[in-house]
């Protein structure tokens, strides 16, 4: 009887244990620590220094999957977040306390101007991100495109200059401007199909694949349709 | 009734053949060009299709150009509905095409048409190309033909370059840059020659959009359609060459006649040709340029490519590894010269060289009105294999980056992959296909002496 | 009215129904005989209309601006020609008679008029007596009137003079200003930032404008001797136009983590040529030739940066000369 009381009660205890609240601290030791070491101070030739790195920075690379990391040369892509989105957040707030950085920006692209944000897009990001912003190459690191990319991520990467991407402060670009760019980007991920089946937005390799693969089989089909084949 | 009108039918053809002999003296003519024959073979319509894109090419552009403004002279701003553009600075150039797109009813379907018409136009000269040459059909008394259609094809390279060029939009922009560096990498003289062409140091006077336009519109076009009329000419007083099947010989030509049997074949074609890139005009977006936004000098964009004639050509020059060839303070040889001349140069040379060598190579300068099957020249078939196997390679190289994109191999270690790739391919595919012709010739070969054995037939009466 | 009607029933309806008997004395037939196909006139017939209505839409489709237009208009005219394609290919492979003639193709030489053309061309010119000089002569006019014809062609563009190569619109105190026009502060010039930079009142359409300016760690720069005093802070500046094949180069590489990503360098995008900004504008990787052109910088007395002078070396891509000399303004 003592015995089975003593159950009842251990198990009664055990939904409480997980409505604590989540310890940032312990979610960085778990996935952190090992690379970028306690405080964030960094670990030589594993990770990076996050002192300052600030809660925008913190939150871009957890939101879209970047970290953690499998290996530490690998570049950070895109990949199913692994913490509940309570769980994220403790983890942003613990790593933004190990010094001040940028906040968690508040991106407003419905006050934006599609047309100034196609002409900042292309001064500055196309030519990594490609002009529709369908990604592209630099030499060391794929760039991705920005189909999936949600408002307050695109914020947080121009602010962070994730990986190679260089930064924007404040200074070069406003938060009025950035938010034209955002404002562009959403459009982007629609670009305009006046014409019909857009085949990729990325110009001449996926209309030469059209030319050969459509058209020109086509053609040669009539072609056989029409002439003979010669015989043995 | 339906008798009546049968015979009225013959009467008007009866006065209508008489109107033009009485006025022309072309009954003769006529009576004998209506039955000429053409040898009836799917591959020899590949011209055909080359011709119809050329003819649509023509009547769409036409159109274009009541609605092109060739100018770049000033910058104008942007004021219709695609939200994007508005507010942006453009020039006339860039914005005439913008309005044609996307305000001008049926503008865009025309512009997509002549676009894609550009494309396939190319496409089917090339296939076209590769059936004469694996079939030997450029040799005696049809070289002349040969040089004629390898000159045509050069002009049209140029053609849609500046046809694509002349938009003013952001990946044209990048790529005449190139094509400037291109020019300016011949050896000596290229800096002399960039600046006549383009007036001024890149990117040149505004005097440099009128001559490409004229160039497109009207030089290129005269050019190539005097070209193509002597090359129809050619093959209409020779004659079609033809396969050996069981009349055919290099003296008698089997075939169908124009009337009535190839007229309404070859029409049917052409009718074909223009459904595929009247719908794909209307149906498969090409060169938006509206989301490419016009070019500055100060602008560029990831993933530009050249239209996929070119695709080559930026193989090649991504290829080179980086340096510049100089003697003292002198450039040589800069570096886009190996990738932008060099490279089509050499492919040209071979091309343009080649009834020659051939010639040199069999010892065969005689007459042939009959056409080889490609396992019956094995060496031709090598070569042509490991040249097309060269170009192709290197045409796969400069659309390493969206590779790179899309399937995630590294874009540095594609490169340095190409550039073994780009010698051992070739070689390969020489052995390799030398080999299948070889194969493929004593197959038939034995096939022939085991029917004999069979048929228990004399040697002497072996069908050819 | 019925002769008019017969008339356009003439040339428009095909031979519907069987043949009437002649009226004229037969003749040799020409064009080989063959029994009518019903089945491929009716398909062939059906194809045309078909056809017909396709194309017909086309005006309506357009008078009444049917969303999407483009893409329907193109399916109007391109069914309308697909069809009239299937339509003729029916009535050539199956409607009329596929002949198969044999004809001698014509002889490889006329050998006894190429003769004639021969011998008529040699005695032509068989009573001019000195006909080397005179031919020679003839030769010189038509070659020197093409000389003539051609050297308008000079004009085109300035073929000889090689200084608009070397002109640039830096000079020596000009003001860096950004797209906007604002002039560049050194101290708003942050690390890892990516800044393109304009002369002030100067055309930003010549190759020679645009510049790249960044700021490096002083610590980490390695220029060349004579350019020391170009960066100051750190801050250098480059020409944006690659010295490969004229591209402007908008991709700044810069690690986040620098031990194991790859150093900070300036790509273009056209053929990835990847030059250094802290060793002078070396090419780390590409097709590129030749070193990114450097613009000395220095900082004035309200902090605005200016050019301290032109370019280290010719901008843009490379030619016979483009070692030869400096720019000049």
């Amino acid at each position: 009887m003592k015995r089975a009381a003593l159950i009842v009660a251990l198990l009664a205890l055990a939904p409480t244990a997980s409505a604590q609240p989540p310890s940032g601290a312990g979610l960085y030791a778990e996935n952190c620590l090992s690379c970028h070491g306690a405080n964030g101070v960094g670990v030589p030739q594993m990770g990076s220094l996050l002192r300052g790195v600030g809660a925008g920075t913190a939150d871009f690379y957890l939101r879209t999957g970047y970290m953690p990391l499998s290996s530490p040369g690998e570049q950070p892509y895109r990949k199913r977040v692994l913490f509940d989105e309570r769980d994220l957040q403790a983890l942003v707030r613990y790593v933004a306390s190990f010094g001040a950085g940028p906040p968690i920006p508040q991106p407003h692209p419905e006050q934006g101007d599609v047309s100034e944000g196609m002409q900042l897009f292309t001064e500055h990001c196309a030519g990594c991100h490609q002009v529709v912003a369908r990604g592209g190459v630099a030499p060391g690191a794929r760039v991705p495109a920005l189909t999936r990319a949600a408002p307050v991520e695109i914020a947080e990467a121009v602010r962070a200059g994730p990986y190679v991407m260089p930064r924007f402060t404040n200074a070069t670009l406003s938060d009025a401007q950035l938010n034209s760019i955002i404002r562009y980007v959403d459009y982007a991920k629609h670009p305009s199909e006046a014409g019909g089946w857009g085949i990729g937005f990325v110009g001449p390799v996926p209309e030469g694949m059209v030319t050969w693969l459509i058209a020109a089989a086509a053609l040669v089909g009539v072609c056989t349709a029409v002439g003979r084949r010669v015989r043995g | 009734m339906v008798g009546r009108a049968q015979q009225e039918a013959d009467a008007v053809i009866r006065k209508l053949v008489r109107l033009v002999d009485e006025r022309t003296a072309s009954a003769p003519f006529l009576k004998k060009a209506l039955r000429y024959v053409f040898p009836d073979h799917w591959s020899f319509l590949l011209g055909e299709v080359a011709l119809y894109s050329f003819v649509l090419l023509v009547a769409t552009g036409i159109y274009l150009t009541l609605f092109f403004d060739p100018s770049v002279a000033t910058q104008v701003v942007y004021h219709g509905s695609y939200e994007p553009l508005r507010g942006q600075e453009m020039t006339p150039a860039y914005k005439s095409v913008v309005d044609l797109s996307l305000h001008v009813k049926a503008g865009l379907l025309i512009r997509q048409t002549h676009h894609w018409a550009a494309d396939v136009f190319i496409a089917a000269i090339v296939l076209h190309l590769l059936r004469i040459f694996f079939t030997g059909a450029f040799r005696k008394p049809r070289d002349l033909t040969y040089y004629l259609g390898l000159t045509m094809l050069t002009f049209a390279l140029l053609e849609g370059y500046v046809g694509y060029s002349l938009a003013d939009d952001l990946l044209s922009g990048m790529g005449l840059a190139i094509g400037y560096s291109v020019a300016m990498s011949i050896p000596f003289v290229g800096a002399n020659l960039a600046a006549l062409v383009w007036g001024a140091p890149f990117p040149g006077t505004p005097a440099f959009w009128s001559r490409m336009y004229i160039a497109h519109v009207f030089i290129f076009p005269i050019l190539i359609g005097t070209l193509l009329a002597a090359h129809l000419l050619l093959v209409a007083l020779r004659h079609h060459t033809q396969f050996k099947r069981e009349r055919e010989s290099e003296r008698t030509v089997v075939g169908i006649p124009m009337i009535p049997g190839y007229a309404p074949r070859s029409l049917g074609l052409m009718f074909a040709v223009f459904g595929v890139l009247f719908l794909l005009g209307g149906l498969v977006q090409i060169n938006p340029v509206w989301l490419w936004g016009p070019y500055h000098v100060a602008a560029s964009t990831n993933g530009a490519q050249p239209d996929w004639y070119l695709g080559w050509l930026i193989g090649a020059l991504r290829l080179m590894p980086g340096f510049d060839v100089t003697v003292g303070d002198y450039t040589l040889v800069p570096n886009p010269f190996w990738g932008g001349v060099l490279v089509p140069l050499v492919v040209f040379a071979i091309l343009f060289l080649w009834p020659w060598l051939e010639r040199k190579a069999t010892n065969d300068h005689g007459f042939h009105n009959l056409l080889d099957r490609p396992r019956d020249a094995p060496w031709r078939t090598a070569f042509g294999f490991a040249l097309l196997t060269w170009v192709f390679v290197v045409f796969l190289a400069g659309s390493a980056d969206r590779v790179y994109v899309t399937f995630g191999i590294s874009y540095e270690s594609q490169i340095w992959a190409y550039r073994v790739l780009v010698w051992i391919l070739p070689l390969l595919a020489l052995v390799v296909a030398h080999r299948v012709c070889v194969e493929l010739q004593r197959g038939e070969e034995v096939k022939r002496l085991r029917c004999e054995v069979l048929a228990k037939r004399p040697a002497a009466s072996r069908s050819p | 009215m019925r002769r008019l009607r017969d008339w356009l029933l003439a040339l428009v309806v095909p031979r519907l129904g069987k043949r009437p008997p002649r009226r004229s004395p037969p003749r040799r037939r020409i064009v080989e005989g063959r029994e009518p196909n019903e089945r491929a006139e009716l398909a062939a017939t059906l194809l045309f209309l078909g056809s017909a209505a396709s194309a017909l839409a086309f005006p309506f489709l357009y008078a009444f601006d049917v969303h999407p237009l483009t893409q329907l208009l193109g399916l109007s005219l391109g069914l309308a020609c697909v069809l009239l394609a299937a339509a003729l290919i029916v009535v050539g492979r199956g409607v009329v008679v596929t002949e198969e003639l044999a004809e001698p193709y014509p002889p490889p030489a006329h050998e006894p008029e190429q003769e004639d053309i021969a011998q008529l061309a040699e005695e032509s010119g068989d009573s001019i007596s000195r006909k080397r000089f005179l031919v020679l002569a003839g030769g010189a006019a038509v070659g020197s009137l093409g000389i003539a014809l051609v050297t308008p062609a000079a004009s085109l563009g300035p073929v000889l003079d090689m200084d608009p190569f070397f002109r640039t619109t830096w000079r020596r105190g000009r003001r860096l200003v950004d797209e906007r026009g604002t002039p560049l502060r050194a101290g708003a010039i942050e690390e890892k930032v990516f800044y393109t930079a304009y002369p002030e009142h100067a055309d930003r359409e010549e190759i020679g404008s645009p510049l790249i300016v960044v700021r490096l760690d002083p610590a980490e720069l390695k220029l060349p001797g004579e350019r020391q005093g170009w960066a100051p802070q750190g801050i250098v500046a480059y020409s944006k136009i690659c010295t490969h094949a004229g591209c402007a180069i908008s991709l700044y590489r810069v690690p986040t983590f620098a031990p194991v990503e790859p150093k900070p360098a300036l790509v273009c995008p056209c053929h990835y040529s990847t030059f250094d900004p802290a060793a002078g504008g070396s090419v780390l990787f590409g097709p590129a030739g030749r070193p990114l052109p450097q613009l000395p910088l220095m900082i004035d007395a309200s902090g605005e940066l200016r050019a301290g002078g032109n370019y280290s070396g010719a901008v843009g891509p490379s030619w016979w000369g483009v070692r030869n000399r400096k720019p000049t303004p």
